[in-house]
């Protein structure tokens, strides 16, 4: 046949309309997909009716009130609860990872007892019965005073009875980890009076002086912060920020005022000392306070404007504009506690801050700070108490401060048991060698902990806590909030492993001990604790999830005693030599203190703070010599040497290394530990007297190639 | 009979004014869309973030500083003219990628997927990501997995949906109760969990939500450049790589110039051009 030019046109329509029309493209596809798609285990999630379930989080002190999705009652979800008066529908990436910790590899699945180096499971009642037998020959050896016990929160039924316990067995040697609300309490004890706290009416502020809180980045209670921070566009307030380096806060403020590390309280005596010289209302709400003529000649003689440059760095002429801002805007507000305000903080400095508050006049006030009552919703029955208690008990504390007591035990010892709960010392507080020989000093250590964090490793027993979304308890807010609203956490699930409520741990335990600790705690479990100890409230806590216990100012305006400011010793930190002033830096992503980060968590974290198994730090380039980005550099300080990389930051003062906070976990869990280094490890803690507080916030460093 | 129903255009703002770079939209897109994690994470280039926040400075020192963290979920472009063809959906030979004409998402479908990454490679903002590696989750975290959204295996692509079980969710409801679907109805997971309110959902064709007031659309083709169809009308408000035409549905808004500028290399100049005649101009090159 004949190829003309007409067939051949046709051949090829004809090739390839077959072609377009052919299933082999499509099979072709689809075996490739098959082919390319084989996955050994394909998880295939049970399908069912969905739920929500209301909650609350508490795996910071900020309370917020959450929202849990499950299918079939299975969780699959966690997020912010709508219309709850902290957080208000909002969430922080910790809590939405909730469930990853619920799941968590890392968490303690039964009671451990330490046999040797390792850990072996043993039964409820065996636990229960060893550590009631020690306690029971502590009692018997006549020094009760000798069991101590370190916790987190302060507030709530917990805390309450962790202490019911430590009375009725006879010690007065409980210590809470250094916390903004600890420190709070402290600045208010120190200068109005014990048993208060101070709330910050940030909502309604609308100047912002905030030294160096990160108030984006988890100080307080972090979504109702941020939240806070957000409605400051539509509220026309401003934030001025005092800070060393740009941290999401800082960078979302209106103004930074560049300071030296460490000089933050003598930026807010200065700004004081100007107050009183300038301004009539600083001068009369003194009148009424305590020592204030010593105070406000102290500030004349060493707190003028040019002495205040020297020291902070700050510019005469910005300090007397500063504090004229302060005082003129209509709800001015100061905040204290820089990072999340935490670990490496002075009360000089935070009672500097709030001298700034009771000078302009802003204590008790709408959008200013508030001396607030502790949240008294708890009745419980009076304790029982024998001889053997009693006497204990009324024996002088140990030392004044958790830090104080791992300087003491240390040196010479002094506890012969230790009950750890919500608390992670030996990687939260600074020089976590030193805490750790610290608890090698100890014969006994008992933890409560959820997860095998560094200080439960370090533990003899372990009688393992279920965690927030496995059990009933009030979580009262606190951290910095000018409100206290107590939410009820609810279960949202059966406890995945052999855990307890660490409330009817302690109960079990006291029924253990026998005679009058029994007595004390005589209730079924935690459950009917609860219920009776929150009498008034218990029936709209549990309907409603919440209660609001008071939002509005105080009554009244609180005297101010300003003894301890007008001969506060200033203390030489940071300590050790170096061309570089080493601070941990806090960061959102990243969970400080005792808690943990999730899986998530990490995965988030931007790889200039994280990079492989190395820690990176903030350097400004100008001060970074030879070094380059990305660089593996040694840094040195007088408690530690590591490997770090080189992170070059134009957002960081010249001369200052920032280094995250909340890496360096060193606990069996490949996807949050062993990364980066705990820079807890290479600051030395420097106890400042008259508070006990470590008040170290940096230290001397040296930074060489490796 | 084809009824003629109204058609959905979904979209989102993003305030990055009031971004603060928490993170809370990266996870909660994680727990929501049963994305998996790896031991080590930091290496960014095979990390899998449906949502990820970037990160920009304006490069000058301390403390003149600022930065500005830009969440990046899929941008769901409608392509040239919007007609529907967008970068991924126009390479995919397998037609595991798609567009909804219906609500104006780009989905897609896992088990059409063979893994050649022409979409990746399309994808002008980096949105698309490949699994190396069959997921592992750590014994027992499977637990949490939610049943609306498939685990996705080795060798696939995958990417954000706009949380698009979400919409299935209360479309269906909708049409149990024969009425519309509401603004708050179908929200994603990084609104939802965003607490500074930085990111704003809703339907762009639609006048009464908000991200439509926000971005107040313009229907019409940009006359100096007509691949550019729904720029902004808002001086604030700006697409990234806005002039590629590829008209992605996620809008970004700052009061700040430097951040404006940063969402597409201008050479030098041109920005003066572009600035001036916002809303009207944006010839590409």
């Amino acid at each position: 046949m004949k190829i003309d030019r007409r067939s051949f046109l046709g051949l090829g329509l004809g090739a390839a309309a077959g072609i377009a029309l052919s299933p082999v493209g499509v099979k072709l596809t689809d075996d490739s997909s098959i082919w390319t798609q084989n996955w050994p285990w394909t998880p295939v999630p049970e399908d069912g009716e969905i739920t929500y379930d209301r909650s609350v989080c508490s795996l910071c002190p900020g309370a917020c009130g959450i929202s849990v999705r499950k299918i079939n009652g299975r969780p699959v979800k966690i997020e912010g609860l709508d219309d709850h008066p902290i957080n208000n529908g909002g969430a922080c990436l910790h809590g939405i990872a909730g469930l990853q910790y619920l799941y968590d590899p890392a968490r303690i699945k039964t009671p451990l007892k330490k046999n040797g180096n390792k850990f072996e499971k043993i039964s409820w009642d065996e636990a229960i019965s060893l550590v009631a037998g020690k306690l029971g020959e502590i009692r018997e050896s006549g020094t009760p005073e000798s069991l101590g016990l370190i916790s987190g929160a302060d507030n709530g039924s917990m805390a309450q009875l962790f202490r019911r316990f430590m009375d009725a067995f006879g010690s007065p040697n409980t210590y809470t980890m250094p916390s903004l609300e600890s420190n709070l309490a402290l600045t208010a004890a120190a200068l109005h009076s014990a048993d208060r706290s101070l709330g910050f009416d940030i909502d309604h502020s609308d100047f912002i002086l905030s030294f160096g809180a990160a108030i984006i980045e988890g100080w307080g209670s972090p979504v109702a912060c941020i939240q806070a921070n957000a409605s400051r566009h539509e509220r026309k307030a401003k934030l001025v920020q005092v800070d060393y380096r740009l941290s999401n806060t800082a960078n979302a403020a209106d103004k930074i005022i560049a300071v030296k590390p460490g000089t933050e309280a003598d930026l807010a005596l200065g700004l004081c000392a100007v107050l009183l010289a300038k301004t009539k209302i600083a001068k009369d709400s003194l009148s009424g306070d305590v020592n204030k003529l010593a105070f406000s000649a102290m500030l004349e003689k060493e707190y003028t404007s040019d002495k205040v440059e020297a020291i902070t760095g700050v510019k005469a002429a910005d300090v007397e504009a500063l504090a004229m801002a302060f005082i003129k805007a209509k709800a001015p507000v100061a905040v204290p506690g820089k990072g999340r305000g935490d670990v490496g903080q002075s009360l000089r400095e935070f009672a500097a801050v709030q001298a700034l508050n009771a000078l302009a006049g802003r204590l008790n006030k709408e959008g200013g700070v508030f001396v607030m009552w502790p949240a008294g919703y708890l009745k419980f029955p009076e304790n029982v108490m024998d001889d053997t208690a009693e006497q204990g008990a009324g024996k002088a504390k140990l030392a004044g401060s958790v830090t104080e007591l791992v300087d003491k035990l240390e040196k010479d010892g002094g506890l012969s048991a230790l009950f750890i709960y919500n608390a992670n010392p030996c990687y939260a507080l600074n020089n976590t060698e030193k805490v750790k020989a610290a608890m090698d000093k100890v014969g006994f250590k008992v933890s409560f902990s959820s997860f095998m964090d560094e200080t439960a490793l370090k533990s003899d027993v372990i009688l393992p806590a279920s965690i927030f979304l496995e059990r009933l308890e009030d979580v009262v807010s606190g951290a910095g909030l000018a409100k206290t609203v107590v939410g009820l956490c609810r279960p949202m699930v059966k406890p995945v492993f052999d855990t307890k409520h660490p409330g009817d741990t302690l109960i079990l335990l006291a029924q253990a001990m026998g005679d009058s600790i029994a007595e004390g705690f005589s209730w079924d479990s935690y459950e009917a604790c609860l219920e009776e100890v929150t009498g008034d409230i218990w029936d709209t806590l549990s309907d409603d999830g919440y209660v609001v216990i008071d939002d509005k100012p105080p009554v009244g305006t609180p005297v101010t005693d300003f003894t301890f400011l007008s001969s506060a010793p200033k203390i030489d930190v940071p300590m050790g030599e170096g061309d570089f002033t080493l601070v941990p830096v806090d960061k959102m992503r990243l969970a400080g203190g005792s808690m943990i980060s999730s899986p998530f968590a990490v995965k988030t974290v931007s790889d200039t703070v994280l990079s492989g198994k190395y820690s990176v730090v903030e350097i400004n380039p100008a001060t970074a010599g030879a070094l380059k980005d990305g660089d593996v550099a040694v840094l040195k300080t007088a408690m530690g040497t590591v490997k770090v990389k080189i992170g070059l930051n134009e957002g960081i003062m010249a001369g200052v290394i920032g280094m995250p906070r909340g890496l360096g976990h060193t606990f069996n869990n490949p996807y949050v530990a062993g990364k980066g280094v705990n820079v807890n490890d290479l600051i030395g803690p420097v106890i400042e007297p008259g508070s006990g507080l470590d008040a170290a916030f940096g230290i001397k460093a040296t930074l060489s190639k490796a | 009979m084809i009824e003629n129903k109204k058609v959905h255009k979904f979209g989102m703002v993003i305030d990055l004014d009031k971004c603060t770079g928490c993170g809370a939209c990266m996870v909660s897109c994680m727990s929501e869309n049963n994305v998996p994690f790896k031991e080590d994470e930091s290496n960014k280039k095979d990390s899998i973030t449906w949502m990820r926040v970037y990160k920009l400075t304006n490069g000058k020192s301390f403390p003149e500083t600022e930065i500005v963290y830009l969440p990046r979920p899929c941008q769901h472009c409608g392509g040239i003219g919007d007609h529907g063809h967008s970068p991924c959906v126009s390479v995919c030979p397998a037609t595991a990628t798609d567009y909804g004409y219906d609500t104006g998402i780009v989905s897609q479908i896992y088990t059409r997927c063979f893994g050649c990454r022409y979409c990746m490679g399309a994808c002008p903002y980096h949105a698309r990501y490949f699994n190396w590696w069959d997921p592992k989750w750590p014994e027992g975290m499977e637990k949490y997995l939610s049943p609306n959204v498939s685990p996705r295996m080795r060798g696939v692509v995958e990417k954000c949906s706009f949380c698009y079980h979400r919409y299935q969710l209360a479309r269906e409801q909708a049409i149990v109760e024969d009425r519309e679907i509401e603004e708050m109805e179908y929200q994603t997971a990084c609104t939802t969990a965003c607490p500074a309110g930085a990111i704003v959902f809703g339907d762009l064709n639609n006048p009464a939500h908000k991200v439509h007031q926000i971005v107040k659309p313009d229907p019409h083709p940009d006359p100096m450049n007509h691949k550019v169809v729904g720029k902004s009308r808002n001086p604030k408000v700006f697409r990234l790589l806005e002039r590629l035409g590829t008209n992605p549905k996620v809008y970004y808004m700052s009061e700040r110039e430097w951040v404006r500028k940063a969402g597409d290399n201008y050479l030098k100049g041109e920005w003066e051009n572009v600035k001036t005649h916002h809303g009207a101009s944006s010839s590409h090159g």
